[in-house]
């Protein structure tokens, strides 16, 4: 008797379980199956070209701030690449398994992202991203500005369009590093615009930001 | 005895009492002589039994209420009556005599009551007998008539101040009535006397002050005044209370003084300017003096000090300046200015070093004077370079026996203490390192007493790290002079290597000298000879050192056969190798020089100039202009006949101003990254602006780093990684490990 009352349990308790584990795995399977449609055969990653595909069929371009924030989202170590387990993580973490999912999910992303508390997280990240090489610490001016105005371009139009006018004028600097890159941050966060009331040169604000103020009081 | 004691009833007692008071107040007023033994002690008794009685025979409280009355009643009838009669002087001396007579009143009387005193005062907290008769005093004296006695003692002092003799002691028992009428605190005397009497006091100041300025001139006008405080401070010594100088000094200086600040300073005709221009010393120190007692009182002066410095200071630089735009040679230049500026900037320094001495007590504040002056720029020249021309003069001068050694020690010691002033310690360390090696490689008359007696200046100055090379070049000198006897002995014991050319060789550490501009050449085969017998006799004591050969440095003296006479030419190594050459061959054109030496065009350009174009025609040139071009072919001129068997070809000089600065501004950015991390990695955690001001105080020693420099060695050492921002607190830096 309790042999049997026991079997039932186990049985039950596994068909209890069995339920939700097939029901993710079948998410997984759809998961990857995506990928697969994107990814390179041959070298089993999602290369610049499959991105582009994909960005066509979520039917937005592939400059575009959503893909950089799906690339943080996902852990993305290399720019232009997106690896199975990068690609799973994000997806799972959208609860998306499908490209209409994956375009009905970018809303919450973007309002996920510019939360404070992440957007810290996300704007040094997307610095970092752009490094092409493994040792290199800087990125160039151009590429700098673009992403600049990817990133902050919508919260700080007018601050960082005067700042990207100005690194394109200025040529003391070639490139921008990560502490500089973080200081721009800090600038629109805190710093009156356009008034620059409450800009201190004499405080710990990088040499390239001094310039920045000075060139603009100036105007 | 004690048993049989009689009682003393309240109405005898009292009765007894009164008439020991009666009589103590006749002996008092000098009517009777003193108490008798007997009388004391039975007055004594009586007040002792009435107070030790069994009650109700207890009369403690009554002879309390007594000892007051009794008080009262003399104050009120006997004491004030008397001295509301009298007047001016006599009414002071009547005060104090009052007050005189209450103190032995109470002291007798204290006797009397002692026991009282002693035991049923405290046992009920009342006020000692001495409070009370003092209270009494107080009450009906003293307040009656302090306002009378105030105005008159003031009106007497106004007296002695407008040179009136008066009785100064008199005055001093006064005041101490009103010190000790206050029992243990002086509220009266300060209530009292000290306030209105300091009023008083500015009053009297403040009218005189506008007298005296409509009749004196501000020199006299000082000279009075400072007799005046004078005269306030002694008479305060003399008798008035110890905590009433300061305030008497402090509002009489302020009323003559301070008030007139303004006037006093900037007077057209004898301000602080006009005095400094006509050097009136005395006048000074005391202005000094009299403003100095304030607080930042002497910082107008000093700064009027500064203006009228920095004026002088500055119409030298435009004359210097001015002479040194009619010249157009740099050389001469730098010349006309190190003369010019720097002699008349010690001049002016030492002039006004004296003044600060003499009438400013040597303070700080006035040193800042000379520094704005000192530091600018003329004529494209940074002051820091024209000192250590002017430094370089001397020491030749003192060389070639132009000056004795005195003079040269007293000039180099005041070029040393203008130094203090410059900024940029380290350019003029540089320039100054520059020169030394050019006298310690060239000049034939060298002193090397004077040498090391300005290092040790400087060493005291500016630390020893400021002259450790200097040092190192002048080791390096004599020991190249051991070593060069010990080559020569060497040569000479072996017979093969004896040869016409006589080498003599300086090594030199290259890390005490500075950078020397050095262009290679191919060396003609005696020379070359040389220079490898050279390096192998090195080797052999020297294993691991590197040899670079400096020929830019070099000298040679060559034979010149001309047909008139044979000639000494003191050469440069590059103008010998390139005459030795037309021993081979009578013309050579400029490619072939060119190429056998291996020059460049500029460097043979240059030579070839100063052989063929200059004051000295050795080499003939076709075409024969004044310009090398490399068409031109050059001859050996036989023909040359110099007056003298002995000449000197000098080569121009490359630039190389440029290239000192450069060389201190990398050195610079070095010491700063240096002093960054020497800071951070003691402190660990340090705000920007402590960071900053502790990086400019370490390194203001050498040079005044720019803020801008500092910012920018912190943002590359953050790069570096050896420091980083701090997550949690704004405008923080983390020393990295």
């Amino acid at each position: 008797m309790r042999r049997s009352s026991k079997k039932s349990s186990s049985s039950s308790a596994a068909a209890a379980t069995a339920g939700p584990t097939r029901g993710v795995s079948k998410e997984i399977e759809r998961i990857d199956q995506l990928f697969c449609t994107y990814a390179d055969s041959s070298s089993s990653v999602i290369d610049p070209e499959g991105i582009e595909m994909l960005c066509s069929h979520l039917e937005v371009p592939h400059t575009d701030v959503r893909i950089l924030m799906l690339a943080w989202k996902m852990g993305c170590e290399k720019q232009g690449y997106f690896t199975l387990d990068e690609w799973r993580t994000g997806l799972k973490a959208l609860r998306a398994d499908s490209i209409s999912k994956l375009k009905k999910a970018f809303p919450e992303l973007v309002q996920e992202v510019t939360r404070p508390s992440n957007f810290q997280d996300f704007y040094p990240y997307a610095f970092r991203y752009c490094l092409t090489e493994d040792k290199k610490k800087c990125i160039e001016i151009p590429v700098a500005c673009e992403l600049l105005n990817l990133v902050l371009g919508l919260q700080f139009h007018p601050q960082v369009d005067k700042l990207i006018n100005y690194l394109k004028y200025q040529n003391e600097y070639k490139v921008i590093n990560m502490d500089q890159w973080m200081g721009f941050l800090r600038f629109c966060n805190e710093i009156n615009f356009p008034s620059l009331d409450n800009y201190d040169s004499d405080l710990a604000w990088p040499l390239i930001l001094d310039n920045f103020v000075e060139w603009l009081r100036e105007k | 005895m004690l048993k049989d004691r009689k009682l003393v009833l309240l109405d005898d007692g009292r009765r007894n009492l009164l008439a020991g008071v009666a009589q103590l107040k006749r002996i008092l007023d000098g009517e009777e002589g003193s108490f008798s033994a007997e009388q004391y002690i039975h007055l004594y008794t009586a007040i002792y039994d009435m107070c030790t009685q069994a009650s109700p025979h207890l009369y403690s409280q009554q002879l309390y209420e007594l000892y007051k009355e009794v008080f009262d009643d003399h104050n009120r009838s006997t004491v004030l009556p008397s001295l509301m009669e009298k007047h001016g002087e006599f009414l002071l001396r009547e005060f104090v005599q009052s007050w005189e007579k209450h103190k032995l009143m109470a002291k007798w009387l204290n006797r009397f009551f002692n026991y009282m005193d002693r035991f049923y005062v405290p046992q009920k907290r009342l006020d000692p007998l001495e409070e009370v008769g003092r209270k009494s005093f107080v009450e009906l004296v003293f307040d009656k008539l302090k306002s009378r006695v105030t105005s008159m003692v003031i009106g007497v002092i106004d007296d002695e101040r407008e040179g009136q003799l008066i009785d100064r002691a008199l005055l001093k028992n006064v005041l101490q009535v009103y010190v000790e009428v206050g029992g243990t605190s002086i509220d009266f005397y300060n209530v009292d006397f000290e306030q209105p009497f300091l009023k008083g006091t500015a009053d009297y100041y403040s009218k005189k002050a506008q007298t005296w300025n409509f009749d004196k001139t501000c020199p006299e006008y000082m000279i009075k005044a400072e007799e005046c405080i004078q005269k306030e401070k002694e008479r305060a010594a003399s008798y008035l209370h110890s905590t009433t100088e300061p305030k008497l000094f402090e509002d009489a200086l302020f009323e003559l003084i301070i008030r007139h600040e303004e006037e006093i300073m900037n007077n057209e005709n004898y301000g602080c300017r006009v005095l400094l221009c006509e050097e009136k010393t005395d006048d000074l120190a005391r202005m000094f003096r009299l403003f100095s007692v304030v607080k930042d009182g002497v910082l107008p002066i000093s700064r009027i000090f500064q203006e009228h410095v920095n004026k002088e200071g500055m119409s030298l630089l435009k004359h210097a300046t001015d002479a040194a735009s009619r010249e157009k040679d740099e050389k001469e230049i730098v010349g006309l200015l190190e003369q010019g500026f720097v002699k008349n900037a010690i001049e002016l320094h030492d002039k006004y070093i004296a003044c600060i001495t003499n009438c400013f007590q040597d303070k700080t504040v006035f040193h800042k004077a000379f520094e704005v002056f000192c530091n600018k720029d003329i004529a494209g020249c940074s002051s820091a370079e024209l000192f250590a021309a002017y430094c370089d003069t001397i020491i030749r001068k003192g060389g070639s026996e132009k000056l004795s050694d005195e003079a040269v020690e007293e000039a180099l010691d005041k070029v040393v203490k203008l130094l203090s002033y410059i900024n940029d310690k380290d350019l003029f360390g540089e320039f100054y390192r520059k020169k030394l090696g050019k006298r310690l490689l060239f000049e034939r008359n060298r002193n090397d007493e004077h040498e090391k007696m300005v290092l040790s200046k400087l060493k005291r100055f500016f630390g020893a790290v400021f002259t450790s090379k200097m040092e190192g070049m002048i080791n390096d000198i004599a020991l190249s002079k051991e070593h060069q006897s010990d080559f020569e002995e060497y040569i000479s014991n072996n017979s093969e290597l004896k040869s016409p050319v006589y080498l003599n060789v300086t090594v030199m550490t290259s890390g005490h000298w500075p950078n020397f501009k050095n262009y290679d050449i191919n060396l003609p085969s005696d020379m070359v000879k040389y220079v490898e017998i050279f390096k192998v006799y090195y080797h052999s004591y020297k294993k691991q050192r590197k040899l670079t050969w400096i020929y830019s440095l070099g000298s040679c003296i060559v034979i010149g056969r001309f047909d008139a006479k044979p000639v000494e030419l003191f050469l440069n190594t590059y103008q010998s190798a390139l005459l030795l050459l037309f021993n081979e061959a009578d013309r050579l054109s400029y490619s072939e020089i060119v190429t056998q030496l291996k020059l460049s065009d500029d460097d043979a350009v240059r030579v070839l100039h100063s052989l063929s174009c200059a004051k000295y025609k050795i080499l003939n040139k076709e075409p024969s202009n004044i310009s090398i071009s490399p068409n031109d072919v050059f001859e050996f001129n036989s023909g040359f006949t110099p007056r003298s068997r002995r000449i000197k070809v000098p080569v121009p000089p490359a630039e190389e101003k440029k290239r000192v600065v450069e060389a201190v501004h990398k050195d610079r950015k070095c010491a700063i990254d240096a002093s960054i991390v020497r800071i951070m990695k003691s402190r660990k955690v340090m705000s920007h602006q402590h960071l900053v001001s502790e990086c400019l105080e370490q390194l203001n020693r050498t040079f005044k780093p720019d803020i801008t420099a500092i910012k920018r060695s912190i943002e590359s050492l953050i790069q570096k990684e050896y420091l980083r921002r701090d997550s949690e607190t704004a405008n923080t830096y983390r020393y990295v490990a």
